[in-house]
């Protein structure tokens, strides 16, 4: 059984106004049974040991429903029982700080987009956003563990308008407010007033700039466009879950296959990439997982090869593994834990990027994504980004409107050959992670550095 | 008590509750089943009761907002202190004008859809109609995935300008996706009463895609003549709701509409309407702010009428009124159409498949998404069914194809329109009514494995 609350507060301006602020509250509880090998789970916000009751019930008879149709049944891996509260760290308690603060902060920042922007920038935007979760988990396998959450953070986006164009350019990475598990620090750390001017500038060049080259260039992404590259041709793929089909109704399947295990090239010697839930300030943190398992760190790709995927209790056992990895996540007291990603990070390498790009004769830089599009098994993507700029013999040339690049999952990370050092590494938190039906939208992280592939199509469709 | 008493218990008290100038409660609540099956089994089975109150508050221009799903006193209270403490400290949203009134929102004689069956259905229901489908797959060989929910939702919206609203809707959602070695197929079935499921058909139609769907070949990337099912026609209208046919999108210049309006954006034969009272579609005939659903003449032969208003973007313009069209009160993206219709034809899809000389016959797509919101560019895949049509008849199924295309740039090509309009869920949130078309070319950028 699980009980969660959440308090979010958002605060959205937009264009010297107050477009949206927000602030909610959720709870209620989900109880999850298995009987005879057979899932069943009911929910409820309406509070009362009368309703739990009722819901335990709802749920049994609903495991007994499941079980109507005959097929694969569920065996657990072990876990050891656990009693523990953890809190996620923070410096600035993100509901502390005064909503007049934090409403001066924005439309400041939003106010110099536009400035920046000269006119041409249409809609300039500067938002904020903080969660805390607080959930508590007890299992007749004798667990009882509480953890809290918190999460916060902020940035500001200019939409320009040109004859038939539309440019959008944002800080720090897209249209999202929450970054991390931080406080109001992580907010302050941003620079909001300080970055607003380039983001409204950037955003009016964009109408001016030309089309991106089309053909196989070598590109170099900056880790913005990491984060999307990294979460959906290998956070996806290396869930369990999906290579078992049981997201094929939805989201689909995976390439990644199991007799792929353990000997597939997944990339090139320089990929290395892991599942880590221990990483400080991640958006896929924790200590345990909605299973109860904790929290950890797994090699999912060593040097090229696939090593592992993300597992829950269930899966693991299936596969013939003695533990789940940690992975099993539920979007608040509503829903049953699913295979999540936690923080899906590649390792550094040793490039800096100045020597990436001087080793670079004829490709683009890119910089956040835009937009995305991936096939069912994960294998043909297309990917845009908002900003780029072309690479002529060793360095950074004009900049370069709605550039995009397209590949084939094992291909592309083939084509991979140099990765940035750890001073160059940033870990981004990517809020709005779906999956599942009924919909759940995870929190989860990845980490990275510029990255460099080699002979990739760009400026497809144009 | 009922849930109706109960939810306008709830709207009743935050009204008093409340302080501000103006303030606007809307409560929504639902009973939720879904279950989920994959590899021909159960694997996911849910059950979910909650209910949510919003609460607007407004003070001259300013308006805050705050959400909970705790009913008790103290708990609205602290929402409506919230939303009314959020209002205060703000600058004025100056081309706000007022929430709507009673007189604003209209009288309304359109029934939502419910149906008693959906209500009251079970889980043991449900396990027997996915079982049904299982049960044909495992015939053939194949291994089945899908869901099946039935919900009901209960909206209640009152505000202190005289407004009170109280309806109740229900919804039920099946879908088959059928896998085999090399290729899959799909069906998918929405109605407001789950009796009418055509729970049988949904299987028979997924199977017989999947079993025609085996050993696909790969064709060339490039411009072909397309035949796409209404899936795949429904969700390039969803972009195009999302992109463009909201008031603010227009206003703010993001839209194809914008500057356009009156001009013709698509060939003469493509027409498309809202229509949230039609009792064809998901109806629900007053919006989130209570204001009445009218229909809207969105593209009419082609040519560019109009886009939907809520009360504030209609706010924003001389002369305008609110379409009925408000969303919930968090999504600040303004107005959309939630329950689109598309002019149907008068062709039988195997006529649209007899008119192609060399083509490419699409069940649906995936993972669509924009790549130029004013050239109404998207990309995506194709999925669960993707055939090669050669001089009049199927010819072979082919592995799955990305495209890149502006939905306008489709809808001016459209040769041939199918006669029988499917209702596909749009966004979990509304729903269109689709008909199959043909065009007379679409582009195919790349390839995959499958
Ligand atoms: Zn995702």
């Amino acid at each position: 059984m699980r009980f969660v609350s959440r308090v979010g507060e958002t605060i959205a301006v937009k264009n010297g106004a107050v477009e949206g602020a927000t602030a909610s509250t959720d709870l209620g509880f989900g109880l999850r049974v298995l009987k005879d090998g057979a899932w069943g789970f009911a929910s409820s916000s309406t509070p009362g040991l009368e309703e739990v009751l009722a819901v335990a019930d709802r749920a049994v008879g609903i495991a007994k429903a499941s079980a109507l149709v005959p097929g694969q049944r569920a065996k657990l891996a072990p876990v050891e029982p656990v009693e523990d509260r953890w809190e996620s760290p923070y410096k600035k308690d993100p509901f502390d700080v005064k909503l007049a603060d934090k409403l001066e902060l924005l439309l400041s920042a939003e106010k110099r987009v536009r400035d920046g922007g000269g006119g041409k920038v249409m809609v300039a935007q500067a938002s904020a956003g903080a969660r805390r979760e607080e959930k508590s988990f007890a299992s007749t396998e004798g667990s009882y563990i509480e953890q809290a959450i918190t999460e916060c953070g902020a940035g500001l986006s200019a939409y320009a308008v040109g004859p038939g164009e539309l440019q959008r350019r944002t800080y720090p990475n897209g249209d999202r407010e929450l970054t991390g598990c931080y406080g109001w620090e992580a907010v302050e750390a941003l620079d909001l007033v300080g970055n607003a001017e380039r983001v409204g500038q950037e955003a009016a060049q964009l109408l001016e700039a030309k089309k991106c080259p089309s053909g196989p260039k070598d590109i170099i992404l900056d880790t913005t466009q990491m984060v999307l590259q990294i979460h959906e041709s290998c956070g996806h793929p290396t869930e369990l879950d999906r290579v078992y089909g049981t997201e094929a109704g939805f989201a689909g399947t995976s390439f990644l296959t199991t007799d792929k295990l353990g000997k597939f090239k997944y990339g090139s010697d320089k990929v290395t990439i892991v599942a880590d839930a221990t990483v400080p300030h991640g958006m896929g943190t924790f200590k345990y997982d909605d299973e109860g398992v904790p929290g950890q760190r797994t090699v999912l790709v060593d040097k090229g090869t696939f090593k592992n995927y993300t597992t829950s209790r269930e899966t693991a056992t299936r596969l013939g593994q003695k533990a789940s990895n940690g992975a099993m996540r539920a979007d608040g007291w509503n829903r049953m834990p699913i295979i999540r990603m936690t923080n899906i990070n590649l390792e550094p390498g040793d490039w800096t990027l100045d020597e990436m790009i001087k080793d670079t004769k004829d490709g683009v830089y890119m910089e956040i994504n835009k937009s995305w599009s991936i096939d069912d098994k994960r294998l043909n993507f297309q990917f845009g980004t908002e900003i780029g700029w072309e690479i002529k013999d060793g360095a950074l040339g004009d900049m370069v409107k709605s550039p995009n690049y397209t590949g084939i999952t094992p291909e592309f990370w083939a084509g991979c050959d140099a990765v940035g050092d750890k001073k160059h590494w940033k870990l981004w938190g990517t809020p709005n992670c779906g999956k599942g039906e009924p919909m759940q939208v995870a929190h989860v992280g990845h980490g990275s550095a510029p990255t460099r592939f080699r002979k990739v199509r760009v400026g497809v469709g144009q | 008590m009922t849930a109706k008493e109960r939810i306008q218990e709830v709207l009743e008290k935050c009204l008093r509750f409340a302080s501000a100038d103006q303030t606007e409660v809307v409560v929504t609540g639902q009973d939720t089943y879904l279950t989920r099956y994959a590899t021909n089994y159960i694997h996911q089975n849910t059950a979910e009761t909650d209910t949510q109150v919003s609460v607007r508050s407004v003070f001259g221009k300013k308006i805050g907002l705050a959400q909970t799903n705790a009913l008790d006193d103290a708990s609205l209270k602290r929402t409506i202190e919230h939303a009314e403490r959020i209002a205060k400290v703000q600058p004025d949203l100056l081309d706000f004008l007022s929430l709507p009134s009673k007189d604003d929102a209209g009288e309304i004689t359109a029934q939502a859809v419910f149906s008693d069956r959906t209500a009251a259905s079970t889980a043991e229901e449900r396990a027997r109609a996915v079982g049904r489908i299982t049960a044909l797959s495992v015939k053939n060989g194949f291994d089945a995935a899908g869901a099946f929910s039935t919900a009901v939702v209960r909206f209640g919206i009152a505000n202190s300008l005289g407004i009170r609203r109280y309806t109740e809707a229900t919804r039920a959602n099946l879908s088959a996706i059928v896998m085999g070695p090399t290729g899959s197929g799909f069906a998918e079935g929405l109605q407001s009463d789950v009796g009418k499921m055509a729970v049988d058909r949904v299987a028979e139609t997924a199977v017989g895609k999947c079993r025609d769907a085996q050993n696909p070949v790969a064709v060339e990337p490039g411009d072909y003549e397309v035949i796409l099912e209404p899936a795949a026609v429904a969700d390039m209208i969803q972009f195009l709701a999302y992109m463009g046919l909201g008031a603010l999108a227009l206003q703010e210049g993001r839209s194809f509409m914008s500057g356009r309006i009156g001009q013709k954006v698509t060939g003469e034969n493509f027409t498309l309407w809202d229509d949230g009272t039609d009792p064809a579609g998901m109806a629900i005939p007053f919006d989130f702010e209570g204001v009445r659903r009218q229909k809207v003449m969105l593209i009419e032969k082609g040519v560019a009428k109009s886009v939907v208003y809520d009360s504030y973007t209609a706010g924003r313009e001389p002369g305008k009124k609110s379409t009925g069209h408000a969303l919930p009160p968090a999504a600040q993206i303004g107005a959309l159409p939630l329950n689109l219709f598309m002019k149907p034809g008068d062709a039988e899809v195997e006529d649209l498949i007899k008119a192609t000389k060399r083509g490419i016959l699409v069940t649906r797509f995936h993972y669509t998404n924009p790549l130029h919101p004013v050239l109404t560019t998207i990309t995506g895949m194709t999925r669960d069914g993707t055939f090669l049509v050669e001089n009049g008849k199927v010819k072979s199924p082919i592995k799955n194809m990305r495209f890149t295309n502006g939905i306008l740039d489709a809808f001016d090509a459209i040769e041939a329109i199918g006669k029988r309009p499917a209702l596909v869920d749009m966004f979990g949130l509304g729903v269109c009514s689709a008909p199959a078309v043909k065009l007379k070319k679409f582009s195919f950028t790349g390839g995959t494995e499958h």
